[in-house]
């Protein structure tokens, strides 16, 4: 096991530097993006293409009025809005950004990654219940159920990617796909999971916790100034996650033609997925909550059932051949 | 690795002992969070890392969330925690506290006379695949009867769930009788 190196420090602050850089100017890039896929300006008066607009969105949440509810549960209400953020950034020590370039490379990188995101899940239920709010509490409901069925497929159809790389850690994952990107072989496994990480980190197509119209904001309806704003980058990092790990485990993480560095081809490639994110949020209707859940148990949880089987079946087939 | 099991052995008794005495439910799970946490640490140092990650996964993740999921529908008040806290007087304890001292000795006295076993370090390293080979190996028949335990809790969900309440809107109330005797006509 190697010690803490500077090297290995200055990857530690490399990438919560660089994420919380990244979740910030997703904010710019979702507002001018949708205001491009909606045929209108976005924020444009600030800075250059009025990018300053993040330095005014930030400086206005550090100075808002940082309100606790009389009503509310105050230590259950103060912790909530920190658990998103440290779930989040712990999900990023697993992944390998380019060869040599990752915190940890546990040997359960996956199911780390897989734990955190199910962690995740007390942010919002306990953010929702300790508002001691209808809205909040509405919220934290439909976020509950909906985490905790999304995360059955999530993990599932991710077992197809590790039944082919023989392997839980990430960088072997990626190294597995030297001869064929796994979203050919698991494409099924690709499409759920990316349904799945749409809805764990309630997006728009499924942010029927927070949705707008029927529950104000959901379960950060009582939270202002920077605690709302940990839910608020919380979310853009969330995108960042899931991004990232379509990237690593359906898309060939660093790999790629060699005229460009490995951690370039993350970086495009991870790019790739934060535009569909936002395209997603620009196009998408919201279903209702009870269509989200039959959705998610009829028809995704069997087709993560057969495919796991599928996978498996085929891998036993060919080691039969050889 | 030795004084990182004490350190989460003992944030896992004391998060544990916090959840038994906790008036609020919320707080109280929040603590068995905690605790299954620190429990996770301690198959992490024990050289299991899969059953570490099952743990946060399965336990912290997903049981305790439906037990807050059920708590949260019953809308527990300030009048539950009154109510809790004069269930629970302090003299209750004195009895399974006596009756657990008991046993804690006895505990203490068998590890004060067993034989310190070699520190558990890389020789019992547990890996994925090993976890795998027992549970379909050795111990097949218990995956196969905690497989049928869970089929007969979903066959018992199911159940419950299956009677559909029939609602029928108040405009379609009077015109079905009116559909029946035309369709019938």
């Amino acid at each position: 096991m190697e010690a803490a190196t500077p090297n290995y420090l200055l990857i530690i602050g490399g990438v919560l530097f660089v994420m919380l850089n990244v979740a910030a100017a997703l904010i710019w890039v979702e507002r001018r993006g949708l205001a491009l896929f909606q045929d209108r300006y976005g924020p444009n008066r600030a800075g250059p293409f009025g990018l300053l607009i993040v330095a005014a969105d930030s400086i206005k949440l550090f100075f808002k009025q940082d309100w606790i509810p009389p009503f509310a549960d105050k230590p259950v209400f103060v912790l909530a809005p920190a658990i998103v953020v440290v779930t989040v950034l712990m999900s990023f020590v697993v992944i390998p950004f380019a060869p040599g370039i990752v915190v940890a490379d546990l040997n359960i990188g996956l199911l780390f990654f897989l734990a955190m995101s199910s962690m995740g899940a007390y942010s919002i239920i306990l953010g929702g219940w300790a508002s001691n709010n209808k809205y909040s509490l509405l919220g934290a409901m439909r976020g509950a159920a909906q985490m905790i069925s999304y995360e059955v497929f999530m993990g599932l159809s991710l077992m197809g990617v590790v039944l082919m790389a023989g392997s839980f850690s990430l960088s072997e994952i990626v190294e597995a796909q030297r001869g064929m990107w796994f979203f050919i072989p698991q494409i099924i496994g690709f499409v759920i999971f990316f349904i799945a990480g749409i809805a764990e980190t309630h997006r728009l197509p499924f942010d029927i916790p927070e949705a707008e119209s029927e529950l104000i904001a959901g379960f950060h309806s009582e939270y202002s100034g920077m605690k709302f704003g940990m839910f608020f980058i919380g979310e853009y990092m969330g995108i960042t996650l899931i991004s990232c790990m379509i990237v690593t485990l359906f898309f060939g993480g660093w790999l790629g033609p060699d005229f460009l560095p490995p951690i370039v081809w993350f970086i495009l490639k991870t790019a790739f997925f934060l535009g569909i994110f936002i395209l997603l949020r620009a196009s998408m209707p919201r279903p209702r909550y009870d269509q989200l859940m039959e959705y998610g148990w009829k028809y995704l949880l069997p087709l993560t059932l057969l495919n796991l089987i599928v996978t498996a079946g085929v891998l036993l087939w060919m080691r039969e051949g050889v | 690795m030795e004084i990182t099991f004490y350190i989460a052995a003992t944030v896992a008794v004391l998060a544990t002992v916090m959840v038994i005495t906790r008036y609020n439910m919320i707080h109280a799970l929040l603590y068995l969070v905690v605790s299954f946490l620190a429990v996770a640490v301690v198959f992490l140092t024990m050289g299991a890392p899969f059953m570490a990650a099952l743990e946060v996964i399965v336990y912290a993740g997903a049981i305790v969330v439906l037990i807050i999921f059920v708590i949260m529908m019953l809308s527990l008040t300030r009048e539950d925690v009154e109510q809790e806290k004069a269930w629970l007087q302090p003299k209750l304890w004195i009895g399974p506290a006596l009756l657990s001292f008991v046993l804690l000795a006895e505990l203490v006295y068998l590890l004060a006379i067993a034989e310190v076993p070699t520190a558990p370090s890389v020789a019992s390293y547990v890996d994925a695949q090993a976890v795998g080979l027992a549970l379909y190996g050795p111990y097949v028949l218990g995956v196969q009867l905690s497989g049928i335990l869970l089929m007969a809790g979903i066959v018992g969900a199911y159940h419950l769930g299956r009677q559909k309440k029939k609602v029928i809107h108040r405009f379609l109330q009077q015109q079905e009788p009116q559909k029946e005797r035309s369709a019938a006509l």
